[in-house]
């Protein structure tokens, strides 16, 4: 049974029945599940959790769906990996990466929220599913969608990374590539969403998808021991990830399940698409929002619909934000991967990039403890590093020529150009 | 000058359930006051008490981003399209 008393307007606090909508009638702002507290303190425990499937499901009381879950049975649940490499190189004791570049089936957390939302797209009684996408929200709706057996209409912006495209065709959905960047899919699809009666997780769907991202910050805090890390760094790009990391901790808190709260969340961006980070560096009163250029594109959201709340969460848990140019971001995904063997996306970049600076302008002390969040696989934007690799070496079948053109030449791990 | 107003869902019920409305205006803030005028409760639901936008709307002029022009003192001309959106997110 679930424990969703309804769903509340962010802004006013006015109060809606549990249905497919998702903005208040009365003053636009967004709506939010809104949960019987009482009630789930008596029922959710620790133990009640450690006993639930390895699976983000094992947090389904705090999930806004009735019955069973029908989706995404093996989604989250992902490592959080203690990087001592990562760590000896910074010169910071304690950093862990939640790693949801390995997340199941499409290698994102949008697995998450994607699970949570077909599942309740089916209590609807939806039979047609359909997302306006960077990239890894079409692999993970297509893909959980065809498992579901659901119809799928979805919506992307035309200069999407191969992998990305190749990893939305191959479950056989309509896809459809809009000739313009991701806020022009998102306005049609907004059209599109009020004429046709689908189910579209990020616009009617929305309020039930969102709460599935905070089963990332529920599985760090449960995986840390009941407790949450002194920094965490998330990137953005609606905002919506970091604030319901926030809600989660809260929550947990709320629930009695952890002792205190003491995160301070930092806002990742990058360089050519900042409007976050921007207006809590420069403590703006509002967010402006921007034409996008950079080579993460899974962040490269112009006019952030959770942009304030984000700035909220960051502000209320003292934190801060930073930006990464594209060149840092590239060195980020390399750092990560040389120290700890994680191929992490543009966004993973972004993420490893301001960790470090702000490492760097003492902002993280060498003394805390820090989980990078890490949302999504580096193979869905290789287009983003293949010219900064050194290349392989070829030789000839033969073991002079190994031991000629290897072995003499090498130092440990280094490549050669090519002649 | 008359253009056209895409209207959202949530503001239907106060344009007798239309989808699209004409006005006659020269600005956005013209064509908010025209809309409160043959529609009237629509102002205040996309502005707050200082008559501003609120800031979970968006309005768009001819599929630009008013912010991105004059917000709203941004000029309209005749045949131009208007569209209220509410924000969304996505990924």
């Amino acid at each position: 049974m679930g424990y969703v008393k309804g769903l509340k307007c962010r802004e006013c606090a006015r109060i809606y029945p549990v249905e497919a909508i998702y903005v208040c009638e009365y003053c636009f702002g967004s709506l939010e599940v809104d949960y019987d507290y009482d009630q789930l303190k008596k029922v959710v425990t620790k133990k009640r959790i450690e006993s639930g499937p390895a699976s983000l499901w094992r947090y389904r009381d705090l999930l806004p769906i009735n019955g069973e879950p029908t989706v995404g049975f093996y989604s989250g649940f992902t490592p959080l990996v203690k990087a001592n490499r990562l760590a000896e190189e910074l010169g910071v004791r304690e950093i862990y990466i939640k790693d949801d570049s390995s997340c199941h089936p499409t290698l994102s957390f949008k697995d998450r929220v994607v699970a949570v939302a077909l599942s309740k797209a089916k209590e609807f009684g939806f039979d047609t599913v359909a997302c306006a996408s960077t990239g890894n929200l079409a692999n993970a709706v297509a893909a959980h969608g065809a498992w579901a057996g659901l119809k799928r209409y979805i919506f992307i912006p035309h200069d999407l990374e191969r992998a990305k495209v190749i990893g939305t065709l191959v479950y056989s959905p309509n896809l459809i590539m809009v000739r313009g960047n991701y806020d022009d899919v998102n306005r049609l699809c907004s059209e599109v969403a009020a004429k046709y009666h689908w189910g579209f997780v990020n616009i009617n769907i929305r309020p039930y998808y969102a709460e599935g991202s905070k089963t990332y910050g529920y599985e760090i805090a449960e995986q840390l021991g009941w407790r949450t890390p002194d920094h965490l760094v998330c990137p953005a790009a609606s905002g919506s990830l970091l604030t319901k990391i926030w809600k989660a901790f809260k929550e947990f808190h709320k629930l009695g399940l952890i002792d205190s709260v003491k995160t301070s969340l930092h806002c990742a961006q990058p360089a050519g698409c900042s409007p976050i980070s921007d207006a809590i560096l420069s403590k703006s009163e509002s967010i402006r929002p921007v034409k996008p250029k950079t080579i993460a594109k899974s962040l490269a959201i112009g006019n952030p619909a959770d942009g304030y709340y984000a700035r909220d969460a960051v502000q209320q848990s003292g934190g801060t934000a930073g930006i990464a140019s594209d060149q840092e971001i590239v060195e980020g995904i390399q750092l990560l991967a040389r120290t700890e063997g994680i191929f992490t996306e543009t966004a993973g970049g972004v993420t490893m990039a301001v960790t470090k600076k702000l490492i760097e302008q003492g902002k993280i002390r060498k003394d805390q403890s820090v989980v990078i969040a890490i949302t999504g696989n580096g193979l869905k934007t290789q287009e983003a590093i293949q010219s900064t690799l050194t290349s392989a070496l070829e030789i000839a079948p033969q073991l002079k020529s190994f031991e000629e053109r290897v072995l003499k030449n090498t130092n440990a791990g280094a490549g050669l150009p090519r002649p | 000058m008359a253009i056209t107003v895409r209207i959202p869902t949530p503001l239907q019920k106060l344009t007798r359930d239309q989808s699209e409305v004409s006005v006659v205006a020269t600005t956005i803030s013209g064509c908010i006051q025209a809309l409160e005028q043959d529609y009237p409760g629509i102002k205040e639901r996309i502005c707050d008490e200082q008559g501003n936008l609120r800031r979970f709307v968006n309005v768009f002029l001819n599929e630009e981003d008013i912010r991105f022009l004059k917000k709203e003192q941004t000029p309209i001309k005749d045949g131009d399209e208007v569209s209220i959106v509410p924000a969304i997110a996505g990924g």
